[in-house]
Formats: structure tokens, C-alpha cells, sequence
């Protein structure tokens, strides 16, 4: 499994693998967020929160069919399924490493883009707290929706079509838990279910994608 | 008494509904009709919401639909994946156009009834809301099964986005509440007791409801029949086509 | 017709909307329905011919 894990990693950190391109995403989503709504830093810090949250979550959409196309096209899929590793593990892992190579880094790059948007200062704890806790569901919905469109020629619109409707949950208790801790208020609440969200995909999520590589494959 | 999954066997399917069929059209046209002539000229206005009451007899039969059908294909799905009855499969197909349009008949009704009550054509309701992801989840469902070609494969991949998506429409319809504490009315109907809508307006809705159940049963049985023709066709010619 | 005031234009075009969407379903439904039977039929028509 480490050997997985490490592998893919190692392709998403190569050129051409695609390593910054979730952080450039996100980096010109918020640049583009002043230039539509106008820069008043006063309204621009009411919204920072939810822009971020939203620039990170279309950040991960971006690079989701990275999980299995590659594999996919030069038959290692094929591969990894006749190997001793169960096809949950391996869809468990590929979660992982898509959440290490983009989720990670937009959790790092989140309090620099705050800036930019005037995001209060009480706010930059729960900020990060709230991507670190949300971006691996995102990693995780993002794999099983990879899988389901992976044996298709032009699937990225479709895989958004399908994933953004699952990614709802995620997106209101994150951003209402970052939204509350610029407000200065209690965010317990959506804290906890953001994390009972993460949990819930992390632990069923792999069957469901294993189970539709597997048809996949056949 | 015969097994309900003889009907699984696809000539059984359509033989049974060819002869169903023609009853529950009816019905469906009578309760329609009845309900929403009954509660569009027989029915007084509502104190607060002036003539504006009359759309509850399409709003709310249509909502009910668009999770019933949703409900419906999540069975099917998981019929599918259990006992691989292909009418299953296609029945669950067949629905999803149904739910659309129930979905968009709620949420436009939805709408232009907002707009005189609430003095905007949206607004970020929980119910709406819901039901506007709810429409999503429908378009991510219908277009999957027409971006796969092999059939079998399109049935696996279907079913099993709606059983993961049903998960999710459930937790999504908490999110939503937790999100936004609403402006509908508390859950007004209930069909134990009457307290929030008043008799009179109660009878022409139950019957303009069950002509919308009739109507989806109606247009369901017209559609897995499709499916199964379709498939039976696409089957036939690959098969011409490999003994070419 | 009943007395709407000044909620006529939403109750009419709630109805129009919904029952324009009903029976365009309905109508495409069937539609599709005798296409698919008939070219089924062709197809079973075609085999047995040529079998």
C-alpha cells in the first residue's frame, strides 16, 4: 500500500504530472473573486471565508481525473487489480495521495490567498482548520466520481455534473464553520459534522469506487 | 399468489402492463382532472395567501413525486445490483425522466408562488433548495446512463451512483436546513392529520396526488417498455453484426 | 372562471407551465414508445426473412 501510495506521489509531483495546477486554480479563482465583485475590502472579508472554500473545492475538481485516467490508459489499473492489494485499498490509497498532492497544498496555500481577500484575522484558524478537516471528503468523493467516469474519452464535464451535487454537504458545514470563526462565534457544530462527513467517506466511500472499478474493468 | 418477480422476466413485463396500462392511464387522466378542476373552481381563497392557494394542488403532488420517483429508482438500483433483473435497470431508467419533470414542475411552481408571497422569484428556501439539488442529482443520473455504451455496464454505474447519491441527497437535506432555517410553512401536510391545511382544501389535493401517482405509474410502465424494446433492438443487431 | 385578483398571472401560469411540461412528457413518451415498437418490429421483421 505504501508503495501506492508513494508511487503516485512521486507521478503527481513529476512534470508534467500535474502537481501545481489545483494551486494555480485556486490562486487565479481568487484573484478573479475582487474583479467580480468589486474590491471593497469591507464586503470582500464578509465573503472570504465561502470564496475560499469554493476556490478550493473547484481546485480539487479540476484535477480529479488524474486519480485513474492515467492508470486507466496504459492498462496499470488492469494491473493493480489482479494484484494482492484489495481493490478497496487501492481506491483508498489513490484518495490519499490525491488528497496529499492537491488537497494538502490548498490547505497550506489557503491563509496566503486570505490575505488577498481581506479575510479577518480571527478567521484564518478555522479557515485551515475547516479545509484540513473537509479537503480529504473532497479527495474521497472525488475518487469515486473519477472511477465512475474513468473509461470515458471526454468525461470531466460529466465528472463535475456528478460530483459537485455530492460535494454540497461538504461545502456548507466547511464553509459555515470557517464563516463562524471569522464571525468570532461557536463553530462545534459544523466542525462536527464536517468531520463525521470526512470519516463517512473515508470509511464506505473506497468500497462503492472499488466496486465501480471493478465494473470497469470487466 | 404468483411471485411479483415473474414480472422481472421481460415479456411477462410487458405483456402484464400492455393489459395495465390503458386502466391506470385513465385513472390518471380522472384523478388529474377531478383534482385540479375541483380545486381550481371549487375551492375558496386563503386568508393569507389570496388565490395563490390553488397552486398547491400541482406544487405539492408534483414535489412528492420528485422524491417519490428518486425513491423509486433507489429500489430498482438496488434490485439491480441484488438479483440482476434487467427490467429492474430499465425501470429505474425509465423513472428518472419522470422525477425530472416532477422536480421542475415543483421548483417552477415553487417559484411563481414565492414571488407574489415572498416578493422575490427565488430564494434560498431549504425545501427549494433541496429540490434544486435534488434536480442535479437527476441530470448527473440520466446523463451517465447516456454516456455509456455497453448496457450492462451503464446498469452497474447508474445503480450505484444512485445508491451513493441517495446517501448524499439525505445529508444533503439536513445540510440545507442547518444552512438556511426557511420560510416555508412547517411540514403542512401530513396525511394523519389535517392542522395546517384546512379540509376543504384537502380532498381536491389528495385526489390531484393521486393522479400524479397514477400518471408516473402510468408514464413508468410506458417507459420501461421502451427500455426493454430498445434494448431487445440494440441487442438483435449486435448480434447481426457479429454474424455479418 | 374563478375570481384570482391580483394573483392571477401566478395561479395561470402555474397551471400553464405544468401542464405544458406534463403533456409534452406524455406526448414524447408515447412518441418514442411507437418509434422504438416499430423499428423493433422491423429489426425481428429483417431476421426472420433472412433466416
Amino acid at each position: 500500500m505504501t508503495a501506492l501510495l508513494l508511487r503516485d506521489i512521486r507521478l503527481a509531483v513529476r512534470a508534467g504530472g500535474g502537481f501545481g495546477l489545483g494551486l494555480a486554480f485556486f490562486l487565479i479563482v481568487v484573484v478573479l473573486v475582487p474583479f467580480g465583485v468589486g474590491p471593497q475590502s469591507e464586503l470582500l472579508a464578509r465573503i472570504a471565508a465561502g470564496i475560499l472554500w469554493i476556490g478550493a473545492l473547484l481546485a480539487c475538481l479540476v484535477s480529479l481525473d488524474r486519480i485513474f485516467a492515467l492508470d486507466w490508459e496504459d492498462g496499470s489499473l488492469d494491473l493493480l487489480a489482479t494484484a494482492p492489494l484489495p481493490m478497496e485499498a487501492v481506491a483508498a490509497v489513490k484518495g490519499l495521495a490525491h488528497w496529499i498532492t492537491t488537497g494538502l497544498p490548498l490547505v497550506l496555500a489557503a491563509p496566503v490567498l486570505g490575505v488577498l481577500l481581506s479575510l479577518p484575522v480571527q478567521g484564518y484558524g478555522p479557515l485551515v482548520l475547516s479545509l484540513l478537516l473537509g479537503t480529504p471528503a473532497l479527495s474521497m468523493i472525488g475518487a469515486f466520481g473519477a472511477a465512475l467516469t474513468v473509461g470515458l474519452r471526454r468525461g470531466g464535464l460529466l465528472l463535475s455534473l456528478l460530483v459537485l451535487p455530492l460535494y454540497v454537504p461538504t461545502l456548507i458545514f466547511g464553509a459555515e464553520m470557517a464563516r463562524r470563526g471569522v464571525d468570532g462565534q461557536d463553530y462545534t457544530t459544523p466542525m462536527l459534522m464536517l468531520a463525521g462527513i470526512t470519516c463517512g467517506t473515508i470509511a464506505l466511500l473506497p468500497f462503492a469506487s472499488a466496486a465501480v472499478l471493478r465494473v470497469n474493468l470487466r | 399468489m404468483a411471485s411479483l418477480w415473474e414480472y422481472a422476466n421481460p415479456k411477462k413485463f410487458i405483456d402484464t402492463t400492455d393489459k395495465v396500462l390503458p386502466w391506470v392511464s385513465v385513472l390518471a387522466v380522472l384523478c388529474l382532472a377531478t383534482g385540479l378542476i375541483w380545486g381550481f373552481f371549487f375551492t375558496p381563497d386563503d386568508f393569507r395567501q389570496g388565490s395563490t392557494v390553488k397552486i398547491i394542488y400541482l406544487h405539492v403532488p408534483s414535489a412528492l413525486m420528485a422524491i417519490n420517483a428518486w425513491i423509486m429508482m433507489l429500489v430498482a438500483s438496488l434490485i439491480w445490483v441484488v438479483r440482476r433483473h434487467h427490467v429492474s435497470a430499465l425501470a429505474a431508467r425509465a423513472a428518472a425522466p419522470v422525477g425530472v419533470v416532477m422536480t421542475v414542475i415543483a421548483l417552477a411552481t415553487g417559484a411563481i408562488w414565492g414571488q407574489p408571497m415572498w416578493g422575490t422569484w427565488w430564494a434560498w428556501d431549504p425545501r427549494l433548495t433541496s429540490f434544486l439539488i435534488l434536480f442535479l442529482f437527476y441530470l448527473g443520473y440520466i446523463a451517465l446512463w447516456e454516456a455509456i455504451e455497453n448496457d450492462d455496464t451503464a446498469a452497474d454505474l447508474t445503480a450505484i451512483l444512485c445508491i451513493v447519491g441517495s446517501v448524499f441527497a439525505l445529508l444533503s437535506r439536513y445540510a440545507v436546513l442547518f444552512w438556511n432555517q426557511g420560510l416555508h410553512q412547517g411540514a403542512s401536510l401530513s396525511l394523519d392529520k389535517e392542522e395546517n391545511v384546512a379540509d376543504v382544501f384537502y380532498f381536491p389535493l389528495l385526489v390531484s396526488i393521486a393522479g400524479f401517482v397514477f400518471l408516473f405509474i402510468a408514464l413508468v410502465f410506458l417507459r420501461t417498455q421502451t427500455e426493454i424494446r430498445a434494448r431487445r433492438m440494440r441487442a438483435l443487431l449486435a448480434r447481426d453484426r457479429m454474424e455479418a | 372562471m374563478p375570481e384570482l385578483g391580483k394573483y392571477a398571472e401566478a395561479v395561470l401560469s402555474s397551471y400553464a407551465v405544468s401542464l405544458v411540461l406534463l403533456i409534452a412528457l406524455v406526448v414524447f413518451s408515447w412518441r418514442r414508445s411507437v418509434r422504438v415498437k416499430n423499428a423493433l418490429k422491423d429489426v425481428e421483421r429483417k431476421r426472420k426473412m433472412d433466416v
